[in-house]
C-alpha cells in the first residue's frame, strides 16, 4: 500500500475515501447497476455543462426585459425553460431583492440547492457553520462573505425545507447602466443568487 | 428524528468560509460519489427522502466528523445493504460475489438529461387544502422518530402562511418503510425572528419554512 496509509487528519480521510469508493463502483458494475459510461457522463455534466452561468443569463435578462422579469416572478421554472437552461425543471421560485428587502437562502436540514439551474452547491453552502447561523443570525453570515446592508433592509431567510427551491434575483447595481445582458450576466456570481453577496461591477474591469 | 442533521440556530461552528475559485469537485472520488447516488437513484430502489434519512441515521460523532460527499458515500452504502442489493461480506471484499439483483432499470448516457433532471414533487390534491393566504398557524411540538422535514428550531412558533404551494409528496411518509408518497398540502409559512429567536433577535429577520399540512395547527 502507500505512503499515505501512515498520514494522518486530512489526507489520511482522503486515501481512505479513495479506496472505499473505487470498491464501491467496482461492486456497483459487477453486478450490472451502474455503468461507468453513465457515471462519467453526469460527472461531466456538473463539470462543465450545468452552472451558476445558467442562472446568471436569467438574471441579466431579468434585468434589461421587464416581460421576461414577470415571467421569471411568475413562474420561474417556465422561465428557465423558455431560456434553454437545461435540466430547469425543478419546481423553482424567484426571489426579488429590493431597497427594502433582501433574500437569503439556506437549508438547515441537509443542502437542498437548486442544482438542476444553478449546479452543484459550494462547500460553504453545505458547511455546519452556513447551515446553522444563517436562520438566526443572517448579518454576522453576510459579514463573513464581506455584505453589509443597511439596518433598516429587512433580511428574509427562506429555509429550503420541500422540494421547493429558491434562487435570489438581486438588483441591478448603480453604474451598469447600457451594459450588454453578457456584461451584465458576468457579474452575476452564484453567490448572488443565494443571496450572500451583491453584483459587484467592478468585477468586470 | 432529532438528529445533528437539524443544524439551526446551533452555536459553534465557527465562521462561513467561502472558497475563491471554487471546483466542482475537490478530490476525483466524491464526483463518482455523486454520479452513483444519481445513477443508483434512477433505478427506482429507493426515493430521495430515503436518501437523506440514510444520512440522518449516521451516528452524530460520524455526521459531523464527515465531509458531504463521505456522508453521501456512507448513506448509499447503508441503502444497498437495506434493500439487500450489496451484502456486507461483498463490501468486506471489495468485490461482488453474487449476481446483482433485478432493477426496474438501469441509467445509461442516452437517458441522462432525465437523471440530472429533477422530476416533479406536486400530485393531485385529494382534499382542499386547510389553510390559506395570511392565516395564522402554529408549528406542531411533534417529533417524529423517522424522517422528518420540520425543523426543531419553528416547532411550537406561530407564522403566517405566505404561499400555498399545491400538494406535494409527503417526506415523512415517503421515507417511512411503506414509502407511501401520501401528497400533503405545502405551504410557505414565515415567522418574525423575535417569534423564534426571542427579543434579542435581529428585528429586520424574517424567515420561512416550507411545511406540509401534518406540521401545522391553526393558531
Amino acid at each position: 500500500m502507500s505512503d499515505h496509509e501512515h498520514d494522518h487528519g486530512h489526507s489520511s480521510e482522503l486515501s481512505e475515501m479513495q479506496l472505499r469508493v473505487r470498491a464501491l463502483e467496482t461492486i456497483l458494475v459487477e453486478k450490472g447497476y451502474v455503468e461507468p459510461a453513465a457515471l462519467d457522463a453526469i460527472i461531466e455534466t456538473y463539470e462543465h455543462k450545468i452552472g451558476p452561468h445558467s442562472g446568471a443569463r436569467a438574471i441579466a435578462r431579468a434585468w434589461v426585459d421587464p416581460d421576461f422579469r414577470r415571467q421569471l416572478f411568475g413562474n420561474a421554472s417556465k422561465a428557465f425553460a423558455a431560456l434553454g437552461v437545461p435540466g430547469g425543471t425543478e419546481h423553482l421560485i424567484a426571489l426579488e431583492n429590493t431597497p427594502q428587502r433582501h433574500n437569503m437562502v439556506v437549508c438547515t436540514l441537509c443542502s437542498c440547492y437548486p442544482s438542476a439551474t444553478l449546479g452543484l452547491p459550494p462547500v460553504w453552502y453545505k458547511s455546519a457553520a452556513y447551515r446553522s447561523r444563517t436562520v438566526a443570525d443572517p448579518r454576522s453570515v453576510l459579514k463573513e462573505f464581506g455584505t453589509e446592508l443597511p439596518q433598516s433592509t429587512e433580511i428574509r431567510v427562506w429555509d429550503s425545507t420541500a422540494e421547493v427551491r429558491y434562487i435570489v434575483v438581486p438588483m441591478r447595481p448603480a453604474g451598469t447602466e447600457g451594459w450588454s445582458e453578457q456584461q451584465l450576466a458576468a457579474i452575476v456570481n452564484r453567490d448572488c443568487m443565494i443571496g450572500t453577496r451583491l453584483p459587484d461591477p467592478g468585477a468586470a474591469r | 428524528m432529532n438528529g445533528v442533521h437539524d443544524m439551526g440556530g446551533m452555536d459553534g461552528f465557527g465562521p462561513v468560509q467561502p472558497e475563491q475559485n471554487e471546483p466542482v469537485f475537490h478530490e476525483e472520488w466524491e464526483g463518482r460519489v455523486l454520479a452513483m447516488n444519481r445513477a443508483m437513484g434512477y433505478t427506482g430502489a429507493w426515493n430521495g427522502d430515503i436518501s437523506r434519512y440514510a444520512k440522518e441515521i449516521l451516528p452524530p460523532d460520524v455526521y459531523l466528523g464527515s465531509s458531504y460527499y463521505r456522508r453521501w458515500a456512507l448513506g448509499l452504502e447503508w441503502m444497498l445493504t437495506d434493500n439487500g442489493l450489496v451484502g456486507a461480506d461483498e463490501f468486506a471484499a471489495g468485490h461482488a460475489l453474487r449476481p446483482g439483483e433485478p432493477l426496474k432499470r438501469k441509467l445509461t448516457v442516452d437517458q441522462l438529461e432525465t437523471a440530472v433532471a429533477r422530476g416533479s414533487y406536486e400530485r393531485p390534491a385529494r382534499a382542499p387544502a386547510a389553510f390559506k393566504l395570511s392565516d395564522r398557524v402554529r408549528m406542531r411540538n411533534i417529533h417524529p422518530k423517522g424522517h422528518t422535514r420540520l425543523p426543531r428550531y419553528v416547532r411550537g412558533h406561530v407564522g403566517i402562511i405566505e404561499r400555498v404551494h399545491g400538494c406535494h409528496v409527503f417526506p415523512d411518509s415517503h421515507a417511512a418503510p411503506s414509502r407511501e408518497e401520501d401528497p400533503q398540502w405545502l405551504y410557505t409559512v414565515c415567522f418574525d425572528g423575535r417569534e423564534l429567536w426571542g427579543e434579542a433577535a435581529d428585528p429586520t429577520l424574517k424567515l420561512s419554512v416550507d411545511a406540509w399540512e401534518p406540521y401545522l395547527e391553526r393558531a
